[in-house]
């Protein structure tokens, strides 16, 4: 070491800029496909200078499923669940968009009921889908313990899916016209203590570990900063563009169901970084918990789907004593409903930002096309200017931030 | 309208205000189903999009989407390409609708949207629409060295290959598709609203009808029609069999 302290004595960069500093190249590393923090298959190909990202190329569809192709040929009733299983982190939120654009193109009324109930069940899955993303941002720079009790959480919201609709997670419980079936009054009663008391208090516990912890903010605070301009130009959408400090939500902006009638604040960032974009995220959760039980007090009695006959099947029961409803439901089965020629684009808050469905009908039971606006291709686009400059652990930190799911992103 | 559809501003004025900005460049545009389409020219898509974006009034801020879609049936220029527009301020969508074939590139937007590149690589990908204009158009949803465009309507949903993990060549081998079942296509049409098809059965109608079986004669026809008939020659005969080889018997048994 003295003979180090010796070489390099009063010796500076400015007489000699070689002393110290040993000149390296650029090189190329893969970051996963198979990588816990790439939250899926993503494959990003970074071009590093010593730690320094200085080009990200991310390379997508390792998860290409060709759900677009197999849409259009199968009924929309038969298409629906193709959309759980595009975010399946929330997967009614999926469904919510693909059900409003049919029934925007056959003009269907929906029922009061079957609106809160689709509201309802959007923002439990706005919470399950924010606890996975929350607990694994922390996780992804180094917390463990949120991650754990955020998962309790998740496993509760699982639970009152189940008890809605039967499954965990693929419920195809929106349904066009309104949802599946109706909800036991235990259910409600149960998530109603859930929201009072163990959401709040295991929620609240595991955030207070990160907002305000000093590594945690050294992680987030200032790492991919984003403008609003830049916003805009990439096409950022939902937690993206409200960290940027623009309050767009699409519930606020372009109610659909029955968001007009709620009562809830739109959070917004101040810097556009990887912080704001959590906290809006936590702040977010806080505010679904609102509407939920909102929608709690004010959900009317009434039937929870559409009682067109030539769009929603009746219910098992009354098949067994009316011939016409026996008919409908084999018709609707097996033919399905034909919807008329047209083409929408319906796109609704998903946890994730905009997501859309862009549908063209051309008057048959099968979709003619199914284009599903990803949330994830501009956000995960925007990734090569967002990591430049930072360093290589920064960009899990970016990667958690963004949200992203790799059913959804290569469908 | 009666769907619970994300509601946004009403649509009026709109179409009249872009007509009076684009001029020649509108092909024609349509408001249906609460939603406002502009088929425009395909060469000055540019012009269009950046007149859509900056002239106040319209202020569409946001590319939300590029779709494509496929219309074979059209002949010439059978792809379209759909561009969904989001007003922040304003909040209202409009599309943007412009046609072309395999050939014909459509101008890039990614000097007015950056976003565009990844869309307009994803319509490249599953549709073989070229952007000019785009630096970057390498295929994005598809498998590293894919063939076709699978969006297409022409492409079969089974795809033409298959691939598994080969333990003799110790690697992931590419095969020729191989259904274990023949390709089930379900077709619910009902027969009574247009089915373009002939039902098993139907092909029967066409060919005219054969002559039926004659119509049995009454019992006073039949006595009538054996009195009039003369007697058969040879009939007379009496009809015997004196051995064997007349009746049609084998040989005796040895004895």
């Amino acid at each position: 070491m003295t003979d180090y302290l010796d070489q390099i004595d009063r010796k500076t960069d400015a007489e000699s800029p070689e002393v110290g500093d040993v000149a390296i190249q650029n090189y190329t590393i893969n970051f996963g496909p198979q990588h816990p923090a790439a939250h899926g298959v993503l494959r990003l190909v970074m071009e590093l200078d010593g730690e320094i990202v200085e080009r990200v190329d991310p390379h997508i569809g390792l998860l290409h499923r060709g759900t677009e192709k197999l849409i259009e040929y199968k009924t929309y009733m038969q298409a629906l669940p193709y959309f759980d299983r595009l975010d399946y982190c929330s997967p009614l939120c999926m469904e919510h968009s693909f059900v409003l654009a049919i029934e925007k193109l056959l003009d269907l009324e929906v029922p009061t009921r079957a609106q809160y109930l689709r509201v309802f069940f959007a923002e439990l899955t706005r919470i399950s889908n924010h606890m996975l993303n929350l607990g694994s941002h922390v996780m992804d720079v180094g917390a463990m313990t949120p991650n754990l009790w955020m998962f309790e959480i998740r496993e509760d919201c699982m639970n009152f899916f189940e008890r809605a609709s039967g499954a965990r997670m693929h419920g195809a419980y929106f349904r066009p016209g309104g949802v599946h079936q109706d909800v036991p009054l235990k259910l409600l009663a149960d998530i109603a203590d859930w929201l009072d008391n163990r959401l709040p208090r295991l929620f609240e516990d595991a955030i207070s570990l990160v907002a305000d912890n000093r590594i945690f903010k050294q992680r987030n605070v200032d790492i991919a900063t984003v403008s609003r301009d830049d916003a805009i130009k990439w096409g950022f959408s939902g937690p993206m563009i409200r960290g940027s400090g623009i309050a767009w939500d699409l519930r606020k902006a372009q109610p659909y169901d029955v968001y007009a009638k709620m009562d809830f604040e739109v959070p917004v960032g101040t810097r556009g970084d990887c912080y704001d974009r959590f906290m809006v995220r936590v702040e977010e959760v806080r505010q679904s918990a609102r509407i939920m039980k909102q929608c709690l007090n004010e959900m009317p009695d009434g039937p929870i789907a559409s009682l067109d006959r030539k769009v929603v099947p009746p219910k098992r029961a009354e098949m067994k004593r009316s011939m016409e409803a026996l008919i409908h439901h084999f018709k609707l089965y097996t033919e399905g409903f034909h919807v008329p020629a047209g083409d929408v684009y319906v796109a609704t808050e998903s946890p994730k930002g905009e997501f859309g469905v862009y549908l063209v009908a051309d008057g048959t039971n099968k979709p003619y096309r199914c284009k599903i606006r990803p949330t994830a291709f501009s956000h995960l686009q925007a990734m090569d200017f967002m990591a430049k400059g930072h360093m290589l652990a920064d960009t899990t930190a970016i990667l958690g931030a963004m949200d992203i799911v790799f059913g959804e992103c290569d469908r | 309208m009666r769907a619970p559809a994300p509601a946004y501003v009403a649509n009026d004025g709109v179409i009249d205000t872009v007509t009076g900005v684009l001029g020649a460049a509108l092909l024609h545009s349509l408001d249906a189903v609460g939603e406002v389409a502009l088929h425009v020219e395909r060469t000055s898509l540019v012009e269009t999009m950046t007149l859509l974006r900056d002239t106040p009034g319209l202020e569409y801020q946001q590319l939300m989407e590029i779709a494509g879609v496929d219309y074979p049936d059209r002949g010439q220029d059978r792809f379209e390409v759909v561009y969904c527009l989001l007003s922040l301020t304003r909040n209202h969508r409009i599309r943007v609708h412009v046609q072309t074939d395999d050939e014909k590139p459509v101008p890039s937007v990614t000097g007015i949207w950056p976003v565009a590149g990844w869309l307009e690589r994803e319509v490249y990908d599953m549709y073989g629409v070229l952007f000019s204009g785009n630096a970057d158009l390498r295929r994005i949803l598809t498998d590293y060295g894919f063939r076709g465009h699978p969006q297409r309507k022409d492409f079969p949903l089974t795809g033409y290959v298959e691939l598994r993990y080969s333990e003799e060549a110790k690697r992931v081998v590419y095969e020729p598709v191989k259904l274990a079942q023949d390709f089930r296509s379900f077709d619910f049409m009902s027969p009574w609203e247009g089915a373009e098809y002939i039902l098993p059965g139907d092909e029967k109608a066409k060919i005219p009808e054969q002559k039926g079986a004659p119509t049995p004669l009454t019992a006073d026809a039949i006595v009538k029609a054996d009195a009039a008939k003369s007697p058969v020659a040879g009939a007379t005969e009496v009809k015997t069999s004196e051995n064997t080889t007349q009746t049609g018997a084998g040989k005796a048994g040895p004895k």
